[in-house]
């Protein structure tokens, strides 16, 4: 955690609630320190009006984008993130996907028994700062305590209202035959970053997860004038599984260039270890652009500015084969393949 | 990446290919042994660069799709127990036995890990002094180095509370098996490097006299592959039938002898059941009677597995390359990964699996592979 939240110590009397009781989901005096302590001391009085069941806002524009998302990941704290600060970006970057600028955010906490209140402590602040970051209020809440054992330590549920300050529509049907298609940076780090962190795996590489707000990427491309047909983020499944769902949606064929697309070193060593294909491996800080032809190039360069340290590319382009509904793999060795939607959850090999 | 890109580069695989193609005079039928070979094939389309005259087969080296349903019965019967954390890698864990599969037993509440290492399963054991965990060992001899050291540390150890249950399969015995079918028309093996980076390949050697059937040793990348073929050919077009080393960055004649030795004192060969197959003599490994304490079939009181339905699966016809998974009538439509038949369309490294993943629907880009089949 960085520069100004260093010093940012528990405020909650931890010597005599150490861990999370019962009672503090429980609607008395003890779930009013927590909100008091831990949550307004995290989220700021200011925006959190936590004296209300739900939060007035005045969001400044008659085009509102929702979503909302939960979040269970284990474990709670990974290289490069926690559930709190992967919670906010993700909600945030499902909005920026709308073409919406994020504003105010819920958020609901189911807590297990015993957890640890330093622990949530520590997520509140790290969220705050995520927040503060993607430029969004958190604005109201809720919790819940449940028994030792029916939980994973915490989950999040975070939902999101964004701005729309343009009259672009953003979605897959507007994509079009040659398109470009532009991918922000490498991919695979989160997932890799995950299972490296996941108990009982001694494997050790100093991937961070690549969890990042692209709503600032986003506003950028819509503020150029970049005509952005399609935006989609690229989460569980993978590059893989976006290109797949988006053309399904759109009727259209999708030509990806495996050569074109950036895996890091670590994510690839750790890929061919494990039998894992990167294509399908999740990232919390990637997304993919559709934008004409043309400004294509404008289109990186604004993508390069928005995040220096993370070099974008073309990946592919929107082919002209009618109403296909498929994404065709150009392999590094230069064969074609159909890239197709996994079953679930990819295992690692034997051998 | 060192070690692999120089073995994905488009110019040398396409050299390859058409050199393969300049030395084809005749029609050749090969097989890869390996499931990670067969996925690397299908993967980079590999098969449709080769001649016509050149036939691929796919053999039987997924460990996962020969492991017996009665065998994945026993860990099911093992998981399912109060007392039991049990351990696999997560490749088994999809596969049915003749019922049900090891994830549905973890969704009703049995405590099932997937695990990277046997390793990893003893030190949850040593975590877990209360409880007995068990771990599933199968693979070829692949993973039995790996596998004896796990349980060779927990006898050093004395973790008691550590077992295996042990389903272990050998490669040269599934190969005799497969030669000595009567309608055979094999006429060259590329065999699995990373087996031969442990046992080495004269064991091979005898294999290679006796049927007359040339043996390359191969790598896993696109370029290995293809240079075992040509490797392959070569034989076939000059008349020879011997063992050769295309993998040879890894591997050596008489392989890996610190993991042989450990493999000689922890295990001994046994006949062992195949699925698909049937019983293949000497082709197996279990735990020696000094470690009979950490045999999970000795450990505990295991119930008789139910008979396992076969139903129209061709799976083992097609383990023995005597089939394809395109010839298979129920394949991508009664069969698939979510409502799979057989393990060969379960696991990762099952013939089906790849098929389905990369043929179920051919791109027009990709040359077909008729007239082949």
């Amino acid at each position: 955690m960085s520069s100004s939240y260093d010093n940012w110590q528990c405020p909650l009397p931890i010597s005599d609630y150490p861990k999370i009781l019962l009672a503090h989901g429980g609607g008395g005096r003890l779930m009013h320190d927590l909100i008091d302590h831990i949550f307004i001391a995290a989220f700021g009085a200011d925006t959190l009006d936590a004296e209300h069941d739900g939060a007035r806002l005045d969001p400044g524009s008659d085009k509102l984008a929702f979503t909302t998302d939960s979040y269970v990941v284990h474990p709670l704290f990974f290289p490069g993130g926690d559930i709190g600060l992967l919670a906010v970006y993700g909600t945030v970057n499902d909005l920026a996907m709308c073409g919406a600028r994020p504003k105010y955010l819920s958020a609901g906490f189911i807590l297990e028994e015993g957890l640890e209140t330093e622990t949530l402590w520590k997520i509140a602040v790290s969220m705050r700062q995520a927040a503060d970051k993607a430029r969004v209020g958190i604005v109201t809440g809720d919790t819940k305590v449940v028994d030792k054992g029916h939980g994973h330590g915490i989950y999040i549920n975070i939902a999101g209202i964004g701005i729309i300050e343009h009259n672009l529509v953003i979605g897959p049907r507007r994509i079009r035959d040659g398109d470009a298609i532009i991918l922000n940076g490498d991919i695979g780090r989160h997932g890799i970053a995950i299972i490296a962190a996941r108990e009982g795996l001694e494997f050790e590489t100093t991937i961070e997860s690549d969890c990042a707000p692209l709503a600032d990427s986003v506003m950028r491309l819509i503020d150029d004038g970049i005509e952005a047909h399609c935006l989609r983020d690229l989460t569980r499944g993978g590059l893989a599984t976006a290109a797949i769902e988006i053309a399904r949606s759109s009727g259209t064929e999708i030509l990806l260039d495996e050569k074109s697309i950036s895996v890091n070193e670590q994510v690839r060593g750790a890929c061919e270890l494990l039998g894992y294909d990167p294509l399908y491996i999740a990232n919390e800080g990637r997304y993919l652009a559709f934008v004409p032809k043309h400004q294509a190039q404008r289109a990186l360069e604004i993508m390069r500015e928005a995040t220096p340290n993370i070099e974008p590319a073309i990946v592919g382009r929107v082919g002209a084969g009618g109403d296909r509904g498929e994404v065709t793999l150009k392999s590094a060795i230069g064969s074609e393949r159909i890239l197709d939607m996994l079953s679930g959850e990819q295992l690692p090999r034997i051998c | 990446m060192k070690f692999i890109d120089e073995y994905r580069d488009p110019e040398a695989v396409r050299r390859y290919a058409d050199e393969i193609a300049r030395i084809t005079t005749r029609s050749w039928t090969i097989m890869e042994i390996c499931g990670g070979q067969t996925h690397s094939i299908v993967k980079n389309g590999l098969d449709c660069m080769l001649p016509d005259k050149i036939t691929l087969l796919h053999g039987p080296g997924c460990p996962v799709c020969v492991t017996s349903a009665a065998m994945i019965d026993k860990a099911i019967a093992l998981a399912s127990r109060d007392d039991v954390i049990f351990c696999s890698f997560g490749d088994m864990l999809r596969v049915p036995g003749s019922r049900r599969d090891l994830l549905s037993v973890k969704a009703d509440g049995g405590d099932v890990r997937m695990v990277y290492s046997p390793i990893d399963a003893v030190h949850i054991a040593e975590k877990n002094l209360d409880r007995r965990v068990v771990f599933f060992a199968i693979g070829f001899e692949t993973t039995a180095p790996a596998n004896a050291a796990a349980v060779y540390y927990a006898r050093q150890k004395g973790i008691d509370n550590f077992s295996m249950l042990v389903a272990q399969v050998l490669v040269p015995p599934a190969i005799e098996k497969i030669l000595n079918a009567p309608d055979c028309r094999l006429q060259g093996f590329l065999a699995a490097g990373h087996v031969c980076t442990v046992m080495g390949y004269a064991e091979y050697e005898p294999i290679a006299e006796k049927y007359r059937i040339p043996i390359v040793v191969t790598g896993f990348e696109p370029l290995d592959i293809l240079q075992g073929i040509h490797m392959t050919v070569w034989q076939l077009e000059q008349g020879r039938a011997r063992v050769e080393n295309q993998y040879s960055r890894a591997v050596k004649r008489a392989g890996n002898l610190p993991a042989q030795k450990l493999m000689a004192d922890v295990f001994e060969t046994v006949d062992r059941e195949w699925r698909g197959i049937g019983l293949i003599p000497k082709s197996g490994l279990a735990l020696r009677p000094a470690y009979r304490k950490f045999d999970s079939e000795a450990v505990f009181d295991i119930a008789a597995p139910d008979p396992e339905i076969v139903g129209e699966c061709i799976s083992g016809l097609i383990l023995q390359g005597r089939q394809k998974p395109s010839d298979c009538p129920a394949f991508g439509k009664r069969c698939t990964p979510e409502h799979p038949l057989g393990a060969t369309m379960v696991s990762s490294e099952g013939a089906c699996a790849a098929y389905y993943a990369y043929r179920q629907k051919e791109s027009p880009h990709i040359k077909p592979t008729s007239g082949k089949h």
